[in-house]
């Protein structure tokens, strides 16, 4: 499978990262600049994805030609280093699911640098934002690319640094480096588990790339390797090493419990929001989930479904739901995208858990688009209002920004799921057809519609209050349409939201057999199966029940600022309970971080005080010897000495006075000598 | 001459010791004039009362000893009468430059020999 | 090239020439700081050549030692001046060379007896030199004794409020340390009558070193016990130097009363003699007692990677944070070194294991005496400020420092693409199959340290900035040019570190070839 395209494929994650280098040594006013490079260079990707895609396409075609099922999978594998006597392989790898992939980040990321421009026109620092825009693109690139589960780490990690960076880009703000720190830390508790993951799939598999000619961890003998060996609690090595990697995944992609970081990471410019925030960072767990699927699906024993994918499909759905109930509550504008954010990649992992990777891989594209639309309407809106957020205080703006309200109107019809047009529809089509095919149980799939209504109506709760009614505040009142530079990619995004419904309908499900294999075949009858046209019927119907209650509850009149929420009159505690976000972060607050802190100061008081203490112990004891030899040394060796010395001197001074000059007295000593020597030896 | 058959009896009997004891006697006298006068004139007769003492005993020692027909005795102490005359001339000498660079002879007042 | 070398002591030559430029440096006068500055890198950075002149000529391939140098010192205690460089002290030998430079360059802020300072600086070097160098126990722990004194001065001289206490301290405690080592060696000697490295570790490998110490007298009926307290005594005293928790409060204070160039040496060199120590004594000599207390031994590297970087969280003081993560970065290193010598286990994951652990004593030279250098530079800037709480904001007025900076933190904290995480990834990939219970407790202190780290991003740049500092400048263009090389280092190390592997690739695999 040797492809000329695969010794071009580094150019990709490349052309960003120089871009993002030569960015780095700029001075701050090269605006132009920096602009340019960041955007020339993720156009140029774009057109190598585009190549890249069109080859996997052609080949593929033309897979169905010899055999089903086969899908098109280049890789290009290289040295990195070696130790010992192996050698550390990384590589790079373009199947469909790259392919598709690479084309979604290219073009949504150069769209959202282009609005950009006109987006942080004020900023002064616009240099660094594009900078790390750049930074951010190579790492998702490389991070779609990588044949290596290391060198997808590596990029992942690197995808989490942009996100840290981009988030506190405002750093004077202290809520955006809270948020930026919540970020990082947070992703990184769940890459801990990705981490390990590695580590064990390293030590198991023997190698770290993905395909390798039938060496690689995806490839059946390292699969049968590890779905048979047996770990301490009797699980699967693979379904074991399977929850650690979904741990980075939840981590990245704002699962429940480690969700908490999204939301808060709005704190960032509204075009990081959109990008990373929504369209592509947050979907690297789920493109990692993807990437191993044949891991995470390999059946162990009796089982029909893989424990690991069952985790990931109770997670994606109690995810979905629970995000959706707190969307509802919420007033500013980015949140409620952030928590819906959170619930459509719920969506994602619930899809993929059922078995649905195709169908959860369009989802993410297609949410890629609309939510892209969405972040970047609500920055226009934003933009447009003089940097308010609440949506309270807006009302009325479909006069003043047309151009924004159309599409904002598409991108919420899009992510409500509105029939037939809108590829939001058919993504949530094919996850609620999975799902309902789950043999596992249904009650995924009553969570999946639950979700599904709630997303109407929170959507509609947003369109209405922004949009429509009367005009809340003297922001809205002086919003204008936003420039060029920024409609125009807006209006390329709702485009992308609506034509991409075209190439997944059940009736041409193109996109499924471009990721999984398969030939695509036009038929329209499909359409007309029981089955497929009952759970259309209940999804349009979720859908209608949720637009309608939300225009019952807040279309028909218009609600002023400092009027209560309907719902919140309505069930007064159940609406603080999602206004508070159901108290996670309280929670977090009250739990995790009391108890870090706590061991912390537990440490830091053993250090002081124990380890410390024992040398400073052992300092007493010494000392308290050393008194005794202080006393020795002081006051029976050197007072001895001393006194000795004063003896001699004082009998010296004595016997001199003898020395007086006077002969008499001399005679008289001599004679007193004289008397004594006579009395002696008379004695004697 | 033979002074050994020189004899004077006193009819108490003169012995050795009563030389010894007279010579004692002056001894002491000449002693305590040395060391308690307070005029070197005075000091030199007592050293010169010692040596007569001395010059006593050497007489009675050589009497009463074993060889008295030696004149061992008598020519010690002429010898040391005459060595006494030059050192009392030498020691009046002495006195008189004292006294004329202190204009004292008062033996307590040198006090230059001390160290 | 190799003979045209050898002809000449070249190793020996490496030991003088710092010292001759110690000589030259206090030579000059003291009223002429400048001077004496320039001679001092002048020399260093003759040594750097040297150190470059024998990597030419360094075969990383062959095994055994390159430009030995052997000749009786004390003939009748059968001590030898015995020098010798492979892999493993080639690299460390090029990271002391490498190092010196930044630390005579840095901005000091030292006022006096400039001279004397930058003399003790390079005599530093060239005992620590001695210290990889040696091959017999005698010279070796003569070095390593030496080392103390110029440590002590710089500390007592030309330390910060506390300087008496830590340099007392440091001085004591390691000399403490030492004691027991140097009565461990004793009795081995005792027992065996040999001083050299070299041979005791021939006997270890061919099995026969518990056979000798039967003989002995003072042994008899225990040699196992024997060399097993032999061990802990030699344990203790490298321990010390690394350190390995508990043994580790002296290095919170030295570290923080030092000049922050010194503490560039003393974290960037002198932690790694201990490591250094574990590598070339410990392991080739007493693997079978390492075995035997190899439990224990991984309970220790856990509390050494978990526990410091937990104190770190609660810390204010710059240099204490950086004091405790180095603590943790060592840890590291420990826990490698104690799964090596699991009994079976895969060559592959030992090999790993060993490789990450010596290129993680690179990368952390680096990188430590990268953050302490900027540590100093704060530290002059801020008239000796540096704790968390009187910063803030900082990137506004200072953005390539901030940035240079944050980039030293993230390589720190392991973050890929820059040099701390190559060597830590080989660390967990080799230790996850030998010990997996302790790679696992180990984890969390990837995120601690996380968590530490951008917690002095966010005081110190991060928020408004605080008005104090209004006139903050920003890296000098000398400065720049100074960080920038150990900046580049991290990238390069990060991305290609395939040539520095290379270099020792060849000790590793001796080593854990000759692993019972």
């Amino acid at each position: 499978m040797d492809n000329p395209i695969l010794s071009y494929l580094w150019l990709v994650p490349v052309l960003p990262l120089v871009s993002a280098a030569i960015i780095a040594v700029c001075p701050q006013p090269c605006r132009r600049l920096a602009a340019t490079l960041t955007i020339g260079s993720m156009i140029a990707s774009f057109f190598v994805a585009l190549a890249a895609f069109l080859t996997v396409l052609g080949v593929g075609g033309s897979a169905g030609g010899h055999g089903g099922g086969e899908v098109f999978r280049g890789f290009f594998n290289f040295e990195w280093f070696r130790f010992g006597g192996e050698a550390l392989r990384l590589g790079l790898l373009l199947d469909p699911l790259t392919a598709a992939m690479l084309v979604m980040v290219t073009f949504v990321g150069s769209l959202i640098c282009i609005f950009s421009v006109g987006y942080m026109s004020h900023d002064k620092n616009f240099t660094r934002f594009f900078g790390f825009l750049s930074l951010f693109s190579a790492a998702m690139l490389g991070l779609v690319i990588a044949n290596s589960l290391l060198l997808l780490f590596m990029c992942w990690e690197l995808v989490g640094l942009a996100s840290y960076l981009l988030i506190g880009f405002w750093y004077h703000k202290p809520s955006a480096v809270v948020a930026a720190q919540k970020a990082f830390i947070t992703t990184r508790i769940g890459d801990l588990g990705f981490f390990l993951g590695m580590v064990w799939l390293s030590s198991e598999a023997g190698t770290l790339l993905f395909y390798d000619g039938g060496n690689g961890l995806l490839e059946q003998s390292a699969l049968t390797k590890m779905a048979t060996g047996l770990t301490v609690g009797g699980m699967a090595v693979s379904t074991v090493i399977s929850l650690l990697l979904f741990c980075g995944a939840a981590g990245k992609s704002g699962q429940f419990p480690l969700h908490v970081w999204l939301p808060d990471a709005m704190e960032g410019p509204t075009p990081v929001s959109a990008l990373i925030h929504a369209a592509t960072m947050v979907a690297a767990g789920v493109f990692l989930v993807a990437r191993v699927y044949p891991l995470f699906s390999v059946v162990v024993g009796p089982e029909t479904v893989s424990a690991a994918l069952q985790v990931v499909a109770w997670t994606g759905a109690f995810t979905a739901v629970f995000a959706a109930c707190i969307a509802v509550a919420q007033n500013d504008i980015k949140r409620i995208l952030a928590y819906s954010t959170v619930s459509q990649l719920g969506y994602m992992m619930l899809c993929l858990g059922v078995g649905g990777l195709a169908g959860a891989i369009f989802h993410l594209i297609a949410h890629a688009f609309f939510k892209a639309l969405l972040f970047l309407g609500a920055g226009s809106v934003i933009h447009g209002c003089h940097e308010e957020q609440d949506i309270r205080r807006m009302g009325d703006l479909r006069h003043r920004m047309p151009v924004t309200f159309v599409v904002y109107g598409i991108g919420m019809m899009a992510l409500s799921g509105f029939p037939f047009f809108f590829s939001g529809f058919w993504s949530k089509e094919e996850i609620l057809h999975w799902t309902h095919g789950w043999p596992v149980s249904q009650v995924p799939f009553y969570m999946a519609l639950g979700g599904a209504f709630l997303t109407a109506f929170y959507m509609t709760r947003q369109m209405f209050f922004v949009f429509f009614g009367k005009k809340h505040s003297k922001e809205a009142a002086g919003a204008h349409e936003s420039p060029a530079v920024m409609t125009v990619p807006l209006a390329l995004l709702a485009a992308g939201a609506v034509l991409l419904s075209l190439v997944a309908t059940p009736a041409w499900p193109w996109f499924h057999h471009f990721i999984e294999g398969g030939e695509t075949h036009f038929d329209f009858s499909v359409f007309f199966v029981f089955g497929n046209l009952a759970l259309m019927g209940a999804s349009i119907l979720v859908v209608g029940a949720g637009v309608g209650i939300g225009w019952f509850l807040y279309g028909r009149k218009d609600l002023p600022e400092a009027v209560a929420d309907p719902l919140d009159r309505a069930a007064h505690p159940v609406f603080q309970v999602l206004q508070n976000r159901f108290y996670v972060d309280e929670f977090y607050a009250a739990t995790v971080f009391r108890v870090l802190r706590g061991a912390a100061e537990v440490a830091a008081f053993f250090d002081r005080f124990v380890w410390g203490g024992i040398v400073l112990f052992a300092r007493g004891v010494a000392r308290f010897f050393s008194v005794f030899a202080d006393v020795y040394d002081r006051h029976l060796f050197n007072d001895g000495f001393d006194s000795g010395c004063e003896a001699f001197r004082d009998s010296g001074g004595f016997l001199s006075r003898l020395q007086n000059g006077k002969i008499q007295s001399y005679l008289g000593v001599a004679g007193a000598g004289v008397v004594l020597l006579i009395l002696i030896i008379a004695w004697i | 001459m033979n002074f050994a058959n020189l004899s004077f009896d006193f009819g108490v009997g003169i012995t050795l010791h009563t030389y010894l004891v007279l010579s004692a006697a002056l001894f002491c006298i000449g002693l305590v004039a040395v060391l308690a006068r307070r005029n070197a004139i005075l000091v030199l007769v007592g050293i010169e009362l010692m040596l007569s003492a001395a010059n006593i005993n050497f007489i009675a020692f050589w009497r009463f000893g074993a060889h008295p027909e030696e004149m061992v005795g008598v020519l010690f102490a002429l010898f040391s009468i005459a060595v006494a005359a030059g050192e009392a001339a030498v020691g009046l000498a002495l006195i008189i430059l004292v006294y004329r660079h202190y204009k004292t002879i008062n033996p307590s007042q040198f006090r230059s020999l001390n160290g | 090239m190799t003979n045209y070398l050898s002809a000449i002591p070249v190793l020996s030559l490496l030991l003088a020439l710092p010292l001759v430029g110690a000589l030259a440096t206090s030579l000059v006068s003291s009223r002429r700081p400048e001077v004496a500055r320039s001679v001092a890198l002048f020399f260093s950075v003759l040594v750097a050549l040297l150190v470059a002149w024998i990597g030419v000529s360094f075969q990383p391939s062959a095994t055994g030692y390159q430009f030995e140098e052997s000749v009786w010192w004390i003939r009748a205690l059968r001590v030898q001046y015995h020098l010798g460089l492979d892999g493993l002290s080639f690299l460390l030998v090029l990271l002391t060379a490498v190092l010196t430079p930044f630390a005579i360059a840095l901005p000091s802020g030292i006022r006096e007896k400039q001279n004397v300072y930058y003399a003790l600086i390079l005599c530093l070097q060239g005992i620590v030199f001695g210290v990889f160098l040696s091959l017999d126990f005698v010279l070796w722990f003569l070095f390593w004794e030496l080392s103390l004194i110029p440590g002590f001065f710089l500390i007592k001289v030309w330390g910060g409020e506390k300087r008496g206490f830590a340099a007392y301290q440091f001085f004591l405690y390691t000399l403490a340390g030492s004691v027991p080592m140097l009565v461990g060696f004793l009795a081995l000697f005792l027992a065996t009558g040999i001083f050299d490295f070299t041979k005791l570790a021939g006997l270890s490998q061919s099995q026969i070193l518990g056979g000798i110490v039967a003989q002995f007298p003072w042994a008899a009926g225990f040699p196992d016990l024997f060399l097993l307290g032999i061990f802990v005594c030699v344990f203790v005293g490298l321990a010390v130097k690394v350190p390995v928790i508990p043994l580790h409060t002296w290095l919170p204070e030295a570290y923080t009363q030092a000049p922050s160039g010194v503490t560039m040496l003393f974290t960037g060199l002198l932690s790694k003699m201990g490591v250094y120590g574990f590598l070339r004594i410990l392991l080739p000599i007493f693997p079978e007692q390492m075995q035997t207390l190899q439990q224990p031994l991984l309970w220790l590297a856990v509390a050494t990677i978990v526990l410091p970087t937990l104190v770190a969280l609660v810390q204010t003081d710059l240099k204490k944070i950086l004091a405790y993560s180095s603590i943790n970065h060592l840890g590291y290193c420990l826990l490698g070194i104690c799964a090596v010598v699991s009994v079976g286990g895969a060559k592959e994951a030992k090999e790993a294991a060993l490789s990450g652990v010596v290129l993680q004593v690179f990368n952390h030279g680096v990188t430590a005496a990268a953050l302490f250098a900027f540590v100093g530079l704060i530290e002059v800037r801020s008239g000796g400020l540096r704790s968390l709480g009187d910063f803030g904001g900082l990137r506004k007025v200072a953005p390539v420092f901030c940035g240079l900076m944050g980039i030293s933190l993230f390589a720190s904290l392991g973050l890929p693409g820059l040099n701390g995480f190559v060597g830590e990834f080989l660390i967990f990939r080799g230790v996850f199959p030998l010990a997996s219970w302790a790679a696992v407790l180990s984890l969390p202190a990837l995120l601690f340290t996380a968590v530490v780290f951008l917690r002095v991003l966010a005081k110190v740049f991060s928020g408004p900035l605080n008005p104090v500092w209004e006139s903050f400048p920003d890296l000098r263009s000398s400065e720049r040019w100074l960080m920038a090389p150990l900046v580049a280092l991290m990238f390069g190390l990060g991305i290609y570190p395939g040539p520095l592997l290379n270099l020792f690739n060849q000790s590793v695999v001796t080593m854990i070839q000759f692993l019972p």
